[in-house]
């Protein structure tokens, strides 16, 4: 019974760092980096959630659209301030940039109002709890997974069924002959990070309403351990980011049921280490040999 | 895409070490305060003594040195309606901005150009020890009001003569939840999760343990968790596994807000026990009222305690500040007191004597208990325990040590 207990808190933790993942994993496929603000945009859409909640009076829904909105913005802001300007400089440059952009983040947050913690109001989704043969299921958690399902179907249906979707897989087969093709690529990274930011957004009001406990630092941890999800499933592999971030969750759980619960960040790090070096493509990913 | 990684993460790493320290800090802020009171060989002169207080007045915990502020303004009134031995208090304040090096900077200050008699010490331990050595070396007694750490009394088993507090030690907390829990709560078996990374917490849980186990306890589980975790299901799941009846928790409200809500949510409803760490209005909007039902704290004092030496103290309080006294105000206030108590009956304003008779000081009767001073410097006093009911603080009983 424990065992499964532990599988249960590990999906529901998981389908959070996949939802973040989703979004790292796609701006890596379009555009070769390491989105490392993505953290940050998850925490602004859980402040966006909470505002909307506390002062506007919305419920989970509107308040859940209003973060996506607002991070989807957020996404194509920093992408076209940060990001473009440096298109085609060296990937460090970028690289360095993103972190710069992510600590912006964090601490205009702070500056705005503080780094005190601020807490998600209990009410919003109904709360009983399941019980299966002594384990517990909390509806919140089911909510959370079904969501999060949903949101990830979408995505699919969105990459893969429409135009949009077909110019980003082009784009990251490959910009140069996307562009040829008369597709316009600074759109179409637009649009992949909006999708990837908006998708953290959501990810952000999930977190709050599952976790309770908001803060301006809050995406730094969950941002690294997506980024671990990311690659574990295969970096810029869509069902990769989904697999990676559910498995991860569940290993982290099943770590701390064993008693090593101090251990489980360095757990999730050291699968990033083993990854890269005997599976750098990932779970999903085939090896391809650069060309030179 | 390696060399990418390891770039964030050291980043990452050295952030997290920030947040980490600041998050120790705040919390040690939380726990601890220090009083000292300044004496110097001039400030007895004429019909003043002048008594210094070196407390964070602004900067990151300033509301503690307010708090104590108030205390010691409202007692000085009181105090000096009678005088002592025919004179009168007066008190000296600097601001230490909340940083160590400044809290030395007061301490030179108070003793050498104010010249007063003993100072009312810093709110937390760090800023407090800034003040030990200062305060030995010119032999004026320093009192914390709420400084908590052991070491500020005690160095390497040696006394620091001159060093006083008026708040119980860290330590104290965890016995006064095992008596509790054995006595009041009549529970056989208790799980333990701490903050690994805090030695208050880890101080609380030692103590604990012994104290239980001596009693006739088992504790049937122990856990812990890193500061700023969100997630503590895998590990309560554990918890609930061994199937303890009591949980000790001590840890600082953002995280123990959090392990409330989901020890709740996964069915652990045993009695959850706590120490001071808890006390924050923030931890009843994390972990929500319902859920922490059936919890409980030790605490220095509770402005709902029937005890009328404590409601007189509520009652002059409201009517000076027009808000009920948190426990910094009482500490503060006993501070005052604690002092005034060894002044009179030094018989003489001179920092030595005072110290003598601090050390002194026997069955005197305060607001955060009855007070005597032990061996260490440290006081021996009640605690109270606070139970939470629907969101609310109330008063559970007083345990004596």
């Amino acid at each position: 019974m424990e065992l499964i207990q532990q599988l249960v808190n590990g999906i529901s933790l998981g389908s959070i760092y996949a939802l973040i993942a989703l979004g790292y994993t796609m701006v890596y496929g379009i555009v070769r980096l390491i989105n490392f603000a993505h953290g940050d945009v998850f925490m602004i859409g859980s402040f966006v959630g909470f505002y909307a909640v506390t002062m506007l009076g919305v419920g989970f829904f509107p308040a859940l659209l209003l973060a996506m909105a607002v991070c989807a913005v957020l996404g194509m802001t920093i992408e076209r301030i940060a990001y473009k300007p440096l298109r085609n400089a060296t990937r460090i440059a970028v690289l360095i940039t993103a972190i710069g952009v992510s600590l912006l983040i964090e601490y205009v947050m702070i500056y705005l109002r503080g780094a005190q913690p601020e807490a998600y109001p209990g009410t919003l989704l109904p709360k009983q709890n399941l019980e299966l043969f002594g384990v517990v299921i909390s509806s919140q958690s089911l909510f959370i997974l079904g969501t999060s399902l949903v949101l990830m179907i979408l995505l699919q249906f969105i990459v893969h069924r429409t135009k949009i979707g077909k110019a980003m897989r082009a784009v990251s087969h490959d910009a140069e002959a996307a562009r040829l093709m008369g597709i316009n690529v600074d759109n179409t990274i637009s649009a992949t990070f909006a999708i990837g930011s908006a998708l953290a957004g959501a990810a952000g009001v999930i977190f709050g309403i599952y976790y309770t406990k908001i803060d301006p630092l809050m995406g730094i941890l969950p941002g690294l351990k997506a980024f671990v999800a990311a690659v574990l499933g295969g970096i810029g592999i869509i069902p990769g980011a989904m697999v990676g971030g559910l498995l991860l969750g569940v290993i982290e759980s099943l770590v701390s049921g064993l008693g090593y619960s101090l251990w489980r960040d360095g757990v999730a790090f050291i699968i990033l280490i083993l990854i890269l070096i005997f599976r750098p493509a990932g779970l999903f990913g085939k090896n391809v040999r650069e060309k030179v | 895409m390696g060399g990418e990684t390891s770039e964030k993460e050291k980043v990452a790493g050295v952030f997290f070490s920030l947040m980490l320290t600041a998050g120790l800090m705040a919390g040690c802020g939380g726990n601890e305060q220090s009083s000292g009171s300044t004496g110097g060989s001039g400030g007895g002169g004429g019909d003043v003594i002048k008594i210094g207080a070196n407390l964070e007045l602004s900067g990151g915990v300033a509301s503690y040195g307010q708090s104590i502020a108030e205390g010691v303004e409202l007692a000085f009134d009181e105090i000096n309606k009678e005088g002592i031995n025919g004179k009168k208090l007066k008190l000296v304040k600097v601001d230490n901005k909340s940083e160590a090096a400044e809290a030395t900077n007061g301490a030179i200050k108070l003793i050498s150009q104010d010249k007063v008699v003993a100072i009312v010490g810093s709110a937390t331990s760090t800023n407090t020890l800034a003040q030990v050595q200062i305060a030995n070396d010119n032999k004026v007694p320093v009192i914390t009001p709420s400084g908590t750490n052991p070491t500020i009394t005690t160095k390497d088993g040696k006394v620091n003569d001159f060093i006083f507090r008026t708040c119980f030690i860290d330590p104290f907390q965890g016995t006064v939840a095992a008596k509790f829990a054995l006595d009041d709560l009549k529970v056989k078996s208790a799980a333990i999760l701490i903050d690994s990374a805090s030695d208050y917490s880890k101080g609380l849980a030692a103590s604990f343990k012994e104290t239980f186990t001596a009693g006739g306890g088992k504790i049937v589980a122990e856990e812990a968790y890193v500061a700023k975790d969100t997630d503590f299901r895998a590990t309560l799941t554990n918890i609930k596994a061994a199937n303890p009846e009591f949980l000790f928790l001590p840890g600082y409200y953002e995280e123990v807000g959090l392990i409330v809500k989901q020890a709740r949510e996964l069915g652990l409803n045993v009695p959850i026990m706590g120490g001071d760490g808890w006390d924050s209005p923030k931890l009843i909007e994390i972990a929500g009222k319902d859920a922490l039902n059936n919890t409980y704290i030790t605490n220095h004092y509770s402005s709902g305690d029937p005890d009328p030496k404590i409601q007189e103290f509520v009652k002059a309080f409201e009517a000076k500040y027009n808000k009920a006294p948190d426990a910094f105000n009482a500490l503060g206030y006993d501070t005052a007191y604690f002092l005034a108590d060894a002044i009179k009956r030094a018989g003489s304003a001179d920092p030595v004597k005072i110290k003598d008779a601090l050390a002194q000081t026997k069955d005197l009767q305060l607001v955060t208990g009855i007070f005597t001073i032990n061996e260490n410097h440290d006081p021996i006093k009640s605690a109270v325990i606070l139970e939470y009911k629907d969101g609310q603080q109330q008063f559970k009983t007083k345990v004596n040590p």
